[in-house]
Parts: C-alpha cells; structure tokens; sequence
C-alpha cells in the first residue's frame, strides 16, 4: 500500500483561525463607530478626507510593492487602518490634496522604506501626520465647528490660548473642534472596548497610558476628566500606542511604553509649545520599544540566577 | 482529591478533536502477519541483533540487546520466524535497522515470561531491574528508557513520582481509555516506581476534560494514602513535563536541568500500566495503545497494538483511509511527526496514528510577523518565539543563546497561535540545536 503524496512538515500540523487580516478587520471594525460620527459631524468633507486618504494609502502600498518587484499585499488590511488613522487625525477642513500627501508619505516613509508591514519602527499613521504638522501647519491647526461650520479652536487649544474649559459632554459626544477622529471620546472608547473584548490589543497600554495622564494632571493641578476625553488621547491611547508592530512585545514593556507616552503627553500638553501631545508622545516612545523589550524579558521557566 | 484544578502560565487551546474516539472502548489490534521491529525505538543507544535471519522467535523473547547504559532492550511481539534484518523506514524518521519477523499466529510464549511477584515482595532493585528487562521506555512519546530515570546519581535526592495522564494533545485518547478501563495496573506502576527510588509522595495528574478518568483513577488509589490525583486545566502543553511539574508541585526544574534536579521523576500513566503489567505477567512491552483517529480514518479507534505492526494493517482495520488524505502523522497534531509512507511500524512511542484530510491542513502562506506576540502570551516557558525566530532566521547565534534558545521545549504553540502563520517552532528548533552543538563544540 503507497499512499505516495503524504505532506511531510514541521509540527505543528494544526493552525488557529486567527490571521492577520482578520485582526485587521476587527480595527477597522472597531474604528467605524467613530468615523461614522465625524462623517456625522462634518458631513461630505469627513467622508471625502477619509475615502482619499484610505485610496492614496493603499495604492502608494501597492505601487511601492509592484516597483519592488515584491508581493502586493493590500488585502491584509494594514494600508486601509494607516490610511483611515490618518484620516481621523486631520482637521476636516484639510484640503483633500495635502490629504493623499499625508497619506503616500505615511506609507512610503513610514512603512515601505523600512521593508512594509511588520518592520517599520514607527507608526505609519503618526509619522504621516508628523510630516503634515511641519509642512502644512495652517492648514494642520485650522479647525471647524461641527455645529455651524465656521472656523473654531480645539477644546485643548481653547484651554492652552483663552483658558476656556470645554464641558465634559459636549467632549464625550463629539460635538467640538478638531480632527475627524478627535471628537467623540466615547465612541473611541467603545471601539477600544470591542479590541480589548476581542483580544486584539493588551489592556496594559491604554490602561497605563490613559491612568499616568490623569494622575499626572491632577498632581499638577488640572482636570483630568478633561484631559482624557480632549484632543486624540482616546485614538491614540486604543489605536495607536496598540500598534503592535511599533510597539513592545512584552507585557511589562507595554506598561513601561504607556507611562512613558503618559509622561510625555502632560509634559507637552502642560508645559509645551504645542496644545496636543498624542502625537508626539507615541512616535517618541516607538524609539524605546527595541530597548523596552531588551530590558522587559519575562523571567523564564526555571531561570537559574547567574552571577 | 483537590477541586481547584492546577496549571502554568501562557499555552494555548486547541480545539480538542477528542470526540472521535473517547467513548470508544479499547480493542484488541489482530494479531499481524508481519511485524518490522526496529531495534531503537528508544533515546539513546540502538540494540544488537540476538537473532539472526530464519531463527524461530516466541512471543515475549529478547531479540536487541542495549549497546549502552542509555537504552533499552527490544522483543519480539509475536511467535515465528526471522525474514529479515535490515533498514526498514522508522516512524522517527529515517532508516534504522530493523528484525522483520513473519508471524505463525501462535503466539507461543516465551518461557522467561512468569509472574514476578507481590510488590511487597520486590526490592528496589529488582524493581529497575524488571523495568530494564521489560523494555520500559517513556510511552508519551518522548521514549526515554524508564529505569535510566529510576537510576539518579547519589547527589540528586528524589522525593516525588508524578504520573502524566493529562493527554494534553488533541486528537489522542489512548491514556483516557487506559486510565478508565486499566486503572489497577495504573496504581500498581505507579507504587512499583515509587517504591524504586524510595518515595514517599507519588501524584497522578489528569487534565479536567476527563473527569471519569480522574473519577476511575480516584477510586483506585482510594486508600492509598502517598498517592493524589490531581486535575489540571485543559490546556496545551499541560502534559509537558516542565509544565507538569510545576502545576503538581510548584516547583521549577532549572534551566538547562532535569526533573530530577528538582527531586522529580514523571512518567506517562501508559509506562506505569506496562510495568504493572511486567510485575504482575513477566510480559515486556510488546504492545500498546495506540489512538487512530482524525478526519482521514474510516472507523477512528482505540486499539491495543503488537510493536512492529505497519501503520497500514492498523488503518486498515480501522475501515482504511478516507479519500483526499494529506497527512499521516505518528504522536499528536501539536508534536507528531508526519509520515512520507504508511509502511512504517508502530513503536514503543507511538500513541497515536493521526490522519488529517488535505482540507484540514490549514497550510496557509506566511506572512511578515506584525508583532502581535501572541506567541509570547503562549509561549509556556517565557521565551520570545517572535524574536527567537529572528535571530533563527539571521543565523544570529549568540543572541538566540542570550534569549534562552535552548529552553524551547518545542511544544509549539508558537506556531499553532501566530496570526502570520509563521513556522516559529520549526525556525527555533533549528537554531536550538546549532546552539547547542556550538555549546558541545566549546566544551571539548
């Protein structure tokens, strides 16, 4: 008896569900509550920021790949979640071209330069709109109302420039200035709650990041409801200090990176020149995530101390 | 008996696969008419040959005789004639030399084989003895030769036998169905060992998806007051050793070390029944239980199998092969080796024959890792498998040895959980065993 085309491999021979795209679904899953509400607010220009900014994402991935002679892999989904933070990220008001610059760069300098999916050490995302901020700053800070469309400062810019507190529920709701993703605290935090309820981020880094921003403000003397629910600190604390690809591995690493991003969003918020500090907080915290992990090695099974 | 049931950190969960065969009682394989007896089916040195081609064998008779102290003697599982010796494919993979002997379907015992005994009236010696002699070797697959365990050198004081009935692999029932319907052999290989090496403290370890195992096995140490049946978790790789020790007892084996460094020797319950079996019969370990299970069998079963018998003649009897088979696989879906013919032979170690259909393969291409660490979450000693597998991949030695390479136990549930579907185990494996010859290079 031969039973001649056996498959021969390595054990395992079994394989969970799980793949990448499906987890890439679930964020892009978990995002769409907050994208229909700046879509909501901000009607057509939101939809338009967010469709250009997904398309000039995915296609600079997908042209990159074919000029690399490399595998286009567009459908596992991580171009359309870089495209789409991009997109909460930026003011409604951003034109649409400076929109797909953000986006190409985004991908081709914060991903594909690095080799693509997996080896980037920064956010891709975050590095897009880092590129706008310093390029395009009239634009990157000019905010509407998503009540009567006229001009209006961010609810942290209000605070830093005129000192005027915005109130909690207008925060939570959404209803205030800034960029598409920045506006509902709420809807953020129940597309974080469907990640952690599905297992596709660690509670450690949003649960550290967010708890050393409140201390932090309530040592110093400010509000601190106030200060989780404004500006991107929802977005970045469950959808991009997550990041698994930019940040540590570790459990204690993931601790360490949300304290540190905490640390850094009061300090830029309260002392710096800029009214927001999400942005910077993650990207420099990126940097530390190989040391991090270096210094984070869980204790092995029977780990004999040397020395 | 403890209703909290014990475990370790990180693992992973299978589906359990086990309902093809659970309910099923064990039955007695037919008796082959060819059986292909490799002489190493053991860790360690292979056997001589005793026999020479056309010689006249019984049922029981000693026919390899261990080249080393690390090894274990090999017998004939049926009564006729020698037709050959000669490399035969072994279900570990390559050739190894094998007694090819065609069966006059007598079974006529061989006249070593009598009754040992009372336990009570055996010493520890005789004990190891009867372990050595029987060809007692680790049966959940690992095959370590049992009385090399039972032999300690003076400065490693052992105080605990545990007894590994948690079958964590899917797939297999054959310890289930034992423990249910053999309890009593169980129990006495079990005092047999303790009684070995002198110990006061024996645990049977059964994980809870068997709760009429540890229900069986319960009732029959009821009154043995040394020995605790302890549930554990259902969780991949809860059978480890490592794992295992450290749910019973609490305690570590240390890094690069043995159970034994810890006071521990663990022995799958399989092992305990067939010295039972050789103090109460004089019979070596001439058959086993084997699971034939999984999608590509007609009649998944439970059949108590003659060493030597071809993988074919046991499928056969198990309704043959369904259509569209991708893979044959000896042991267990997470650390079975997969088969290139069905005319290898059954084993001392071979506790499954698992047959998966090509749509249940689930061979996916890999991907880029994204960093997910979900194998670090499942990782059950602590490593990184995600970095390990870098290193593995950049040939980067030296930081796969500061990372602990070789503390992998190669349970895979690196590769089982990775989203990316990345070969992790397989990478590490490799540069495990590059480390390790480095190791043994720098030594000399």
């Amino acid at each position: 008896m031969d039973y001649g085309n056996l498959v021969v491999s390595s054990s395992p021979h079994i394989r969970s569900e799980d793949t990448v795209q499906r987890i890439m679904m679930d964020v892009i899953i978990a995002l769409l509550p907050a994208t229909a509400a700046s879509i909501y607010f901000f009607g057509f220009r939101a939809m338009a920021i967010v469709v250009v900014s997904i398309l000039a994402a995915v296609a600079t991935e997908a042209v990159i790949q074919k000029i690399r002679k490399k595998p286009v892999t567009i459908s596992d989904g991580s171009a359309v979640i870089t495209g789409l933070l991009l997109a909460l990220t930026i003011s409604p008001a951003m034109p649409l071209w400076m929109t797909a610059v953000g986006a190409v760069v985004a991908i081709g300098i914060g991903k594909q330069v690095y080799g693509g999916l997996g080896s980037n050490p920064f956010n891709p995302a975050l590095v897009g709109r880092a590129f706008l901020v310093v390029t395009f700053p009239v634009h990157m800070t000019t905010w509407i109302n998503p009540m009567d469309g006229v001009s209006s400062a961010t609810p942290l810019n209000l605070l830093k420039m005129q000192g005027i507190k915005t109130g909690y529920m207008p925060l939570l709701l959404g209803n205030v200035g800034g960029s598409l993703g920045e506006t509902s605290a709420l809807l953020l935090l129940i597309g974080g709650i469907y990640l952690l309820y599905r297992g596709i981020i660690d509670w450690r880094i949003p649960v550290s990041y967010l708890g050393t921003v409140a201390v932090l403000t309530l040592v110093l003397g400010s509000d601190p409801v106030f200060h989780l629910l404004a500006g991107g600190l929802m977005l970045g604390a469950f959808f991009m200090a997550t990041d698994m690809v930019t940040t540590p591995v570790t459990k204690s690493g993931r601790l360490v990176f949300g304290i540190g991003a905490g640390l850094l969003v009061v300090i830029i918020r309260l002392y710096g020149g800029y009214p927001e500090g999400v942005l910077f907080s993650i990207l420099l915290m990126n940097t530390f995530t190989p040391i991090i992990d270096r210094y984070t090695r869980p204790r092995i099974y029977g780990e004999v101390k040397t020395k | 008996m403890q209703l909290k049931s014990l475990t370790f950190k990180g693992g992973v969960h299978p589906p359990h696969h086990k309902h093809y065969t659970e309910h099923l009682p064990l039955k007695k394989a037919e008796v082959p008419k060819l059986v292909i007896i490799p002489l190493q089916q053991h860790i360690g040195a292979p056997c001589d040959p005793l026999v020479q081609v056309g010689d006249e064998v019984k049922l029981g008779q000693k026919i390899g005789e261990p080249k080393g102290f690390v090894s274990a003697p090999i017998h004939s599982s049926v009564s006729g004639r020698v037709a050959a010796i000669e490399q035969r494919p072994h279900p570990g993979g390559g050739l190894v030399l094998s007694v090819v002997i065609e069966s006059d379907g007598l079974d006529s015992l061989d006249e070593s084989i009598k009754p040992r005994g009372n336990l009570e009236n055996l010493t520890a010696e005789d004990i190891k003895n009867i372990m050595r002699e029987a060809g007692l070797v680790g049966m959940g697959g690992a095959t370590f030769p049992t009385q090399v365990k039972f032999s300690p050198p003076a400065d490693k004081p052992i105080d605990t036998v545990i007894l590994n009935g948690a079958e964590c692999e899917p797939y297999l029932t054959a310890d289930h169905r034992l423990m249910l319907e053999n309890a009593g052999d169980v129990v006495l290989g079990l005092k047999a060992m303790m009684k070995a090496v002198n110990v006061k403290k024996g645990y049977i370890a059964i994980e809870n998806n068997k709760p009429d195992a540890i229900k069986a096995i319960a009732e029959a140490v009821q009154g043995e007051g040394d020995i605790e049946v302890v549930s554990l978790k259902t969780k991949y790789p809860q059978g480890a050793e490592k794992q295992l020790i450290k749910a019973c007892t609490g305690r570590e084996v240390p890094s690069g070390g043995l159970p034994m460094d810890c006071g521990v020797i663990v022995n799958n319950v399989g092992t305990s029944a067939a010295l039972g079996n050789a103090i109460k019969t004089g019979m070596p370990l001439v058959e086993r239980i084997v699971t034939i299970t999984g999608s590509g069998v007609k009649e998944p079963q439970n059949l108590v199998v003659r060493i030597g018998t071809p993988f074919a003649d046991v499928i056969e009897q198990c309704g043959g092969l369904a259509d569209n088979v991708g893979k044959v696989i000896q042991g267990g879906p997470m650390m079975g080796i997969a088969q290139y013919t069905t005319e290898v032979p059954v084993i001392k170690g071979t506790s499954g024959i698992l047959v998966l259909k090509e749509e249940d393969l689930g061979l996916k291409p890999e991907i880029a890792c994204i960093k997910c660490a979900r194998c670090v979450d499942a990782c059950p000693i602590g490593l990184l498998p995600t970095k390990l597998e870098g290193f593995a991949q950049k040939g980067m030695l030296q930081e796969a040895d500061e990372y602990h390479v070789i503390d992998c136990i190669e349970c895979g549930s690196c590769s089982f959980i990775c989203p990316a579907k990345r070969p992790l185990v397989e990478r590490i494996r490799l540069a495990k065993a590059q480390v390790m010859a480095e190791k043994r290079k720098a030594k000399q």
